[in-house]
């Protein structure tokens, strides 16, 4: 079934075409990487998707009942259960680990709900849950900001899974990790994606590889291959590309 | 490593079961209880209930500043707690003021209209009298006819609800088209200082209907009250803004606590993050901001009666950003700070600005405070700013990290990291 | 007064050596008038005074002069008239009538002194006009035709006329033709000449021509029972659109036309001075706060007749009804009042059009101080991210350096030119050392940066307070640029506003010439762009922002010499500016010249069209302008000229 439809999209900043008439769908549950050279307009797709950059044109439409994203502002398209997780770590530093999930927790979202919160047992649940989802069961009450690299990594995936979110926009995941944190984040990423839609945006070929999904190349602001990667590097384009660079 | 253990000891707890506000911070249970004894020994040491140690004019000071750290832990709470440097919040103070202000003139010009009309054989008309009120209180401004602002002026209740309506909805319109547009930084700052600007220059026109640069005066008479004297009214509003500050107090840090702080200290850290967790943050931005100005518009309606007076020079832009330097110095993003900070520095600028401070001789030049003062406050301002970020507020730290000291290992490595990356970006 | 007399005696002198033949002349002539001239009134003395100016004798002129100036006695014993200064011991210095020279002092018991009353004096002025407009010395024939011009009069008009053939100066010979034109408008004998003249007029864009013009239309307010037929109408007045209906109730009885209302305080009168046994027409006092008891009291005593009955809304509309209002015409002929009023159409338009030029030339001046005050602010703010709050202090800084300059060098045209760089010197120090001790531990933290810059801004302040006192300081501007360009009557602008546009241009043009076209400006883009990338093409961010805050700076400064010219220059003067500067920024959007000269030209074009809509009170254009500011924020959060890219801060 497909979650997300993008068609038609296009965008430029200053005359620069960072989004050329780009199209592609999403199912769910599905796990899919986007891959492409710098330049190539991941960040801005996705910024797209999420309501930061509005396209000169083009459609994007969400879920059964084919709803359009464009005009929503970024939180009402969270609401729906989009989730992003930035290419840099973004959590809250000077806030613990669980005050970090309890924020990201879906629950309601107006002013007066969140302040006349009171905390429930399923919730304290949830975030044990995606704690030990994450690895940071240890950590829940330390300040977000003394974590690692890599475990702030994990932190925003877990603020992103108890968003609950029907589609996770992952970029650069594996940016900085050792290792053996890489493959842990692989596993979660696998995992979360049997249930949900995972988009997962990169250009370590090598963490793609691992992922074993279907990859879209993305270039000069459109789809320049679709399918598995085997067959995406087989692509005279995609070695033009890459190669050329 | 060495403080894994400790975590370990906090995470084999059972999950949180939900605690009351003071046990999640104790540091409000030694608020209160430093207030109740600071306003104990007030009241014991003044004329009207105590030993008369405190003059008059001492305990009306201190119910000043009172007030005043109350307008104090609202700017932190808008600013330290949810980002928005507000230049605005000494305005709301001061609408407080004259809606409280209307009031008090008005109904003590009526007593004094009232007595002086009984002289005649015929009684007035309501006519007489709302006329005679007029001219008595906008003679000063040529002009004998009550503006359309002073139409509930008679009403205590109805100017009680606009010492809360009128910074809330002016807070509310402007909040709603500054945050719609997205506006942030410093760019809200200027924002709101122009519209500070923009109320002090109303508000000094005789147009405007509250009396021009003359302001409102008198305010210390409290209708109905014509029997008390000073002293006993001193200390009631200074009861009564220890009150304010208590309760205040109270209220906002329960709303900085819990799941709304969590939100809002996002929203300060960052915004768009915020935005992606699906919180429309330009709701909670308009939250915090009329939900402030609301408190400061009280704190103001306390304040002038113990003042007297209010003109429109007390709402100047200036005012609101001596508000940001108290909290800044105070420390930001406690509540207490911005208590210490507004309590130290406007007792501290009453001292050395009403020549209390002696003068320093340096045989080749006499420092005089009343004049040197604003210099010392402003170079100051600018040390704390870059060598103490946190304030007085701060050392609150230095002691809790004395007496808990193997925290100070717990930063791990990416603290300093975390700094390096800011400065890069 | 002081000037005329000036004039007399230069006349006096001039008139002095042929004199000397004519003098038996004079005096005889004098003699035949001589009750006249001793006693005049109004109704006599024009024979004497015609007489002598058919005589052309050319001590005539002095003569009336100090005649007029009561200087002119009468010997009793033969009759013989002398000018005459009282020397304070009852005694009188003499002078022949004739030459003017001294003749001897003498008690003043033996002479009578001549004292025209003010309609007198008046005939000898118009007298005296007719010689000093046909005088030998221009600046004479000037004085004259000045002093028509400043009290014009129907007698005037053929005295004028018969000058203008023989007037030698071709300027003055046509401000003498359009005085002519001016006094036929108003005061011409036949209807067609005065509409000819009229008509003329309606290109005149000049006050006094306007002034004619409204002279003629002057109306009064009248009332009557029906229009009359033999009055020039301007229109008639609808009580209760064209005038409230109370003021033309009003007029009624001011006119006696309808009985007087009774005010609230007459009632309150009334019945205090008709209580009985506390009672009034039998209704007790007490009840008396009750406006219907109060009413019914009054009707009560006034049908008794002891009060005029009560004037009701309903009785007022009746005689207002009865009677129609109306405005007419001073000038009874209906051609010429229309002609002027065709005429004064004309020149509104014309007005109207010159307004808005001015209107425009004052917004611009304006533009090019905010541009100034606001440039220094803009670019600090573009490549720093940075709010100088302190950016005003900068600017009374510069004030001050003019100003401490002019004490040392007196001539204020070379204090000007070493005040303008010196003043730049000093606050791109002050900028410099201010960046290099506060702002640089600050970047990334905008709001403390503000508030720090707004620390140095009160220490600065209070500081030039207490070196240079409370008091405003000149900052006086070389003799060359006082005065104004004056178009017309309407369009002026003073030669200070021109001098600190065209700073401001040279600025714009110097920012532009090092922004674009030098090393420095490249790498001052490029750290604007993009800090971290601009780092690692090897440009040294941090100089560039040294550099960047000392130029900002130093703007200030020359900005604070310009203001300082045409404002006074007081501690607190960088408040005054601060705001704006801001607005103007934040208006323009940041980090480019344009935005800001955009800003500045936005805020201040509004400002004087705000002044314009309600000129007695800037107070409120200042309100409505922040007003608009605020909204026009909603619409380009970022500024007219909206920056791309990282430093657009998103």
């Amino acid at each position: 079934m497909t979650l997300l439809e993008v068609s038609g999209v296009s965008v430029s900043f200053d005359g620069f075409k960072a989004i050329n008439n780009l199209s592609m769908q999403i199912g769910e549950p599905e796990l899919r990487a986007v891959i492409g050279p710098n330049g190539a307009g991941k960040t801005t797709f996705m910024d797209i998707i999420t309501g930061k950059t509005r396209p000169d044109e083009g459609r994007v439409i969400w879920g059964e009942s084919s709803v359009s994203l464009l005009g929503m502002n970024e939180s009402r398209i969270a609401q729906e259960g989009l989730g992003r997780k930035f290419q840099k770590p973004t959590v809250f530093e000077d806030q613990t680990v669980r005050e970090n999930l309890a924020m990201a927790l879906k629950n309601p979202r107006g002013p007066f709900s969140v302040l006349f919160y009171r905390k429930t047992a399923e919730g304290a649940e949830r975030i044990e849950e995606i704690a030990r989802e994450i690895g940071l069961t240890d950590h829940l009450t330390r300040k977000a900001g003394e974590l690692s690299h890599g475990q702030k990594q994990w932190l925003e995936i877990g603020m992103l899974l108890a968003q609950d979110p029907r589609l996770l926009l992952v970029d650069e995941p594996a940016a900085g990790m050792t290792p053996a944190e890489r493959e842990h984040t692989t596993d979660l990423l696998k995992r979360i994606a049997k249930t949900r839609a995972v988009v997962v945006v990169e250009h370590d070929m090598e963490f793609v590889r691992r992922l074993d999904c279907k990859v879209t190349v993305l270039h000069e602001g459109s789809v320049l291959a679709e399918g598995t990667l085997d067959h995406v590097t087989k692509n005279k384009d995609v070695i033009d590309v890459y190669l050329g660079r | 490593m060495a403080y894994t253990s400790t975590w370990q000891k906090f995470s084999t707890r059972p999950a949180m079961p939900r605690r009351g506000l003071i046990a999640r911070n104790p540091s409000v249970l030694y608020f209160l209880l430093a207030l109740a004894a600071f306003t104990l020994g007030v009241t014991l040491l003044s004329e009207a209930t105590g030993v008369g140690v405190l003059s008059t004019s001492f305990v009306k000071t201190l119910g000043k500043t009172l007030c005043l750290c109350l307008v104090a832990v609202a700017m932190d709470v808008v600013w330290g707690y949810c980002g928005i440097l507000s230049l605005g919040h000494f305005a709301f103070f001061g609408l407080g003021g004259y809606a409280i202000g209307m009031w008090l003139m008005y109904a003590r010009t009526e007593i004094i209209v009232a007595e002086s009309l009984a002289a005649s054989p015929i009684p007035p008309t309501g006519q007489e009298i709302s006329e005679a009120i007029a001219s008595q209180i906008f003679g000063v401004v040529g002009s004998s006819e009550l503006p359309a602002i002073w139409t509930f002026a008679d009403s205590l209740f109805l100017q009680l609800l606009a010492v809360v309506l009128v910074p809330g909805l002016l807070a509310l319109v402007f909040g709603w088209l500054a945050f719609r547009s997205r506006v942030t930084g410093v760019y809200l700052s200027i924002l709101t200082q122009a519209m500070t600007l923009a109320l002090s220059l109303y508000l000094f026109q005789n147009e405007s209907g509250l009396r021009g640069n003359n302001g409102l005066s008198g305010l210390q008479n409290i209708p109905g009250l014509e029997d008390a004297s000073q002293a006993s009214i001193s200390i009631a509003f200074f009861w009564a803004s220890a009150l304010a500050l208590g309760l205040g107090y109270v209220f906002f840090a329960w709303i900085v606590s819990g799941k709304m702080g969590s939100v809002i200290r996002g929203v300060r850290d960052d915004e768009a993050r915020v935005r992606f967790l699906g919180y429309h943050v330009e709701h909670y931005k308009l939250f915090v901001f009329t939900l402030t100005a609301v408190v400061a518009g009280i704190a103001g309606a306390l304040y002038y009666p113990q003042a007297g007076i209010i003109n429109p020079a007390e709402i100047a832009p200036i005012a609101s950003i001596y508000l940001a330097v108290w909290v800044a110095i105070g420390g930001r993003g406690r509540l207490y700070g911005a208590v210490i900070g507004a309590a130290v520095v406007s007792l501290m600028s009453s001292w050395f600005t009403g020549g209390g401070a002696p003068d320093v001789n340096l045989g080749v030049y006499v420092i005089q405070w009343t004049d040197w003062w604003l210099v010392l406050l402003g170079v100051t301002f600018v040390l704390v700013t870059l060598f103490a970020p946190k304030g007085i507020g701060g050392l609150f730290d230095l002691v809790a990290d004395w007496r808990a000291p193997h925290r100070h290992e717990d930063y791990g490595p990416d603290a300093s990291a975390k700094r390096a990356e800011e400065g890069e970006e | 007064m002081l000037r005329a007399l000036c004039l007399t005696l230069a006349l006096c002198l001039l008139a002095a050596p042929p004199a000397a033949d004519a003098q038996g002349e004079l005096q005889s002539l004098l003699q035949t008038h001589s009750e006249e001239i001793l006693d005049p009134s109004f109704r006599t003395v024009g024979t004497a005074v015609d007489d002598l100016v058919a005589s052309g004798l050319p001590a005539v002129a002095p003569f009336l002069t100090r005649w007029q100036d009561k200087e002119v006695w009468q010997r009793t014993s033969d009759g013989l008239f002398f000018f005459a200064e009282e020397t304070g011991d009852d005694q009188l210095t003499l002078y022949d009538i004739a030459s003017g020279d001294e003749v001897g002092t003498a008690p003043d018991d033996d002479f009578e002194q001549s004292k025209p009353n003010g309609g007198v004096r008046r005939v000898i002025g118009q007298a005296l006009v007719q010689f000093r407009l046909s005088s030998p010395d221009i600046s004479d024939r000037r004085q004259a035709v000045r002093s028509i011009e400043r009290n014009p009069d129907a007698d005037q008009l053929p005295v004028l006329r018969d000058t203008i053939e023989g007037e030698s100066d071709p300027s003055l010979k046509a401000r003498k033709e359009r005085l002519a034109t001016l006094l036929t408008a108003r005061f011409g004998e036949s209807t067609e000449d005065r509409i000819a003249a009229i008509e003329t007029l309606s290109d005149d864009l000049s006050i006094d021509a306007r002034a004619v013009l409204n002279q003629i239309l002057d109306t009064d307010a009248e009332v009557a029972q029906t229009l009359p037929d033999d009055v020039n109408v301007a229109r008639v007045l609808q009580p209760g659109t064209d005038m409230p209906l109370a003021e033309a109730y009003e007029t009624l009885v001011d006119e006696d036309l309808a009985p007087a209302r009774t005010s609230p305080s007459e009632i309150r009168a009334a019945l205090e001075a008709n209580i009985e046994d506390g009672r009034v027409a039998g209704i007790p006092t007490g009840q008396l706060g009750d406006p219907a008891r109060r009413h019914d009291a009054y009707a009560a005593l006034a049908e008794a007749g002891t009060v005029p009955p009560l004037v009701t809304e309903a009785d007022m509309e009746e005689a207002v009804a009865a009677h129609v209002f109306y405005a007419e015409y001073d000038e009874d002929d209906p051609a010429i009042t229309d002609a002027a009023e065709a005429a004064m159409s004309g020149v509104t338009t014309r007005v109207g059009v010159n307004q808005a030029f001015d209107l425009g030339l004052d917004a611009l001046s304006l533009a090019s101080i905010y541009f100034l005050a606001a440039i220094g602010l803009a670019i600090t703010f573009g490549v720093m991210g940075v709010i100088n709050m302190a950016h005003g202090e900068f600017i009374m800084m510069g004030a001050y350096t003019g100003f401490v300059v002019q004490q040392i060098v007196p001539d204020y045209t070379v204090s000007l030119l070493v005040a303008l760089p010196l003043a730049f010197a000093v606050t791109f120090g002050a900028g410099v050392l201010m960046e290099r001790l506060v702002i640089r531990w600050l970047y990334h933290r905008p709001l403390e940066t503000l508030l720090a810059t707004f620390g140095i801004s009160i220490a600065l302040q209070q500081l030039a307070k207490n070196i240079f006192g409370t008091q405003a300081r000149p900052l006086t501007s070389p003799g060359w640029l006082d005065g104004a360009w004056v178009l017309n009557d309407v369009v002026s602008i003073s030669y200070i506003r021109i001098a600190i546009f065209v700073l401001a241009l040279v600025f714009l043009a110097l920012l532009l010439f090092v922004l674009k076209r030098t090393r420095l400006g490249l790498e001052v883009r490029a750290v604007t762009q993009n800090p971290g990338m601009a780092a690692s093409m090897g440009i040294n961010p941090d100089k560039i922002n040294m550099l960047t805050f000392g130029l900002g700076s130093g703007i200030a400064g020359i900005a604070g010499v310009a203001i300082g010219l045409y404002a006074k220059v007081t501690s607190e003067m960088g408040q005054d500016y601060i705001v704006q500067s801001f607005m103007t920024v934040v208006v323009g959007g940041v980090g480019n010249v344009w935005g800001t000269l955009a800003g500045a030209t936005l805020i201040g074009g509004l400002q004087k069209q705000i002044e314009w809509f309600n000129p007695s009170n800037t107070l409120a254009a200042q309100t409505y302008m922040i007003l608009f500011i605020i909204l026009f924020i909603q619409f380009r959060p970022k500024g007219i000229v909206a920056l791309k890219g990282r430093a657009a801060g998103d």
